[in-house]
């Protein structure tokens, strides 16, 4: 079988520490798979140097069997919400055509199609009625709508999204998992890094364990034992037990 | 065209210049950069005359913008190994200007550049110096320079406009569409270099600074969209030059400083009375909540 993402012995390295180690996993196609871990476990590190963000010391990241920089446009990619200015002077529309410039090319401008693309992206997470609004006027959850509006608009195979609930409210999340579900459906690729343990297994069929080291990476169900869990946390998951946060999770 | 008119148009191609690649620096969060950029000309115009042995303006040119080039890597490079940005900046900006104020005194008698000059800039003595071309006088050389300038930004920014908007808003989904953002920010920092040492014969450099930051964040202030910010940004640069150029002639005060201060009004006024961010409406706002 075609793997969408393959990674093979990857090592990065933060002032000579390591911060992921020979991490190699292959992911399946058509799977919405949790990427989970403690804070600084190298979750967001992970999705960077795949997509060629940060250097690697070592190793291969494949798409669909052939190097990165030539598959870049089958990739959606939804950076963490705090990582832009959204006091920037521009609209949720013009937010949602950025996904457009890779398709668009050097000097041009976005075409009607590209702009009508844009929009029909923004009416699929229920923001249209938003399109002409400062992006600094939108809540949080509005915010994290249009940058999944935007990556919709890159048109992809394989997704990348970073902590895309973190400040969002309950309707946004749920929306946002009923869309991840549907390009799933589609047979389209989704990988979230995620830190809500209690929701893993309601959204993910896949996770991805990780703690500087791959731990286990498989089907939630076979993967998101209580096992693997200690492996991972170490000594922060009993105080999460203590505190019945994980109370949805079955041992 | 008249003494007046030619100082007023010089004042009004530097402001609009210096405040449309300015938007970007405010935009990118690097306003301070603009500042060391527009220092650290200073070794590059004097190294560039004691090769060239003239005080040919292209060849000027050439050495700011190596040198603008050069401040962006050592800040970008000190950053990158673990500096603070704003010390990254610090350091390599007095140094380098520290190195430039050296080379002038040592050369002294060669070099006819003035430190004074350099700082405030003689924007009254711009009329006099006329560009001659097969013994026709084609206007004040200062106006070509900066005129000049203006255009290949307004050409290069044009063209890459989207490119530009992206790195500067996200340049992480920049990187990952493939987008080589550095490269986009050294164009952009050359831009910056030229249109300072362009800027700066009949201005100076702290009125450079001024109008590198100020109209643009006071656009910031009056507008939503980028477009209408570069722009308006150009519009308030303008505005300011023929303010700032009769305010001198009435208080016979000097020109540059006069379109500084009358930049630094127009922007408090803005910070103000802005309809969208303005201090005044907000309260009003706030009261109205209130009530």
């Amino acid at each position: 079988m075609e793997h969408p993402v393959t990674v093979e012995n990857l090592t990065v390295a933060y002032h000579q520490k390591p911060v992921l180690r020979e991490v190699e996993f292959s992911v399946p196609k058509g799977k919405l798979i949790g990427i989970v871990g403690p804070n600084g476990a190298g979750k967001s590190t992970l999705i960077k140097s795949i997509l060629g963000l940060i250097p690697r010391a070592s190793g291969e990241v494949q798409i669909f069997g052939k190097p990165y920089k030539q598959e870049r446009r089958r990739i959606g990619y939804v950076p963490q919400r705090e990582s832009v200015d959204w006091d920037f002077p521009t609209s949720a529309l013009d937010v949602v055509l950025m996904g457009r410039y890779g398709h668009i090319g050097w000097f041009r401008r976005p075409s009607s199609k590209d702009k009508a693309l844009a929009m029909s992206a923004l009416e699929k997470v229920g923001m249209a009625d938003y399109a002409d609004r400062q992006i600094s006027q939108l809540s949080g959850g509005q915010q994290q709508r249009v940058f999944l509006a935007r990556a919709l608009a890159q048109d992809a195979e394989i997704y990348f999204m970073d902590e895309p609930f973190v400040g969002v409210d309950a309707a946004t999340e749920k929306a946002i998992i009923a869309l991840l579900t549907e390009l799933k459906h589609q047979g389209k690729t989704v990988l979230v890094v995620h830190h809500d343990l209690q929701t893993v297994t309601e959204y993910f069929d896949w996770v991805l364990l990780l703690n500087i080291r791959l731990i286990e990476f498989g089907p939630t169900e076979e993967v998101f034992t209580a096992e693997n869990l200690q492996k991972t946390y170490g000594g922060r998951l009993s105080l999460l037990q203590e505190s019945g946060n994980l109370s949805a999770f079955k041992a | 065209m008249s003494y007046e008119l030619w100082v007023i148009l010089t004042g009004a191609l530097v402001a609009s210049s210096c405040s449309f690649i300015g938007c970007w620096l405010i935009l990118r969060r690097m306003a301070m950069l603009g500042d060391a950029i527009s220092h650290t000309a200073l070794p590059g115009i004097v190294i560039a005359f004691l090769i060239s042995h003239s005080l040919d303006s292209w060849a000027m040119l050439i050495g700011a913008a190596v040198f603008g080039l050069l401040t962006t890597f050592l800040v970008q490079t000190l950053h990158q190994s673990g500096v603070q940005s704003d010390a990254a900046i610090g350091v390599t900006f007095t140094s380098l200007f520290a190195v430039g104020v050296v080379l002038v005194s040592v050369y002294a008698r060669d070099v006819h550049i003035d430190l004074a000059h350099v700082l405030y800039g003689e924007i009254a003595y711009v009329p006099w110096n006329q560009l001659v071309v097969g013994g026709v006088e084609l206007g004040p050389r200062a106006v070509w320079m900066v005129g000049g300038t203006f255009l290949l930004s307004l050409a290069v920014i044009g063209l890459l406009y989207k490119e530009f908007k992206i790195t500067s808003f996200d340049p992480a989904l920049a990187a990952a569409l493939g987008l080589p953002v550095t490269l986009l920010h050294y164009i952009l920092m050359t831009l910056v270099s030229m249109t300072t040492v362009s800027a700066f014969e009949s201005v100076g450099a702290i009125l450079v600074v001024a109008m590198l930051i100020v109209p643009g964040a006071t656009a910031y202030l009056l507008t939503d969209r980028l477009g209408i910010m570069l722009g308006m940004s150009c519009i308030i640069g303008i505005v300011t030059a023929v303010i700032g150029y009769y305010a001198a002639v009435l208080l016979n005060a000097s020109i540059a400083g006069a379109m500084t201060t009358t930049a630094g009004t127009l922007f408090l006024l803005a910070f103000l009375f802005s309809p969208s961010h303005g201090v005044v409406m907000k309260w009003r706002a706030k009261r109205r909540l209130a009530n």
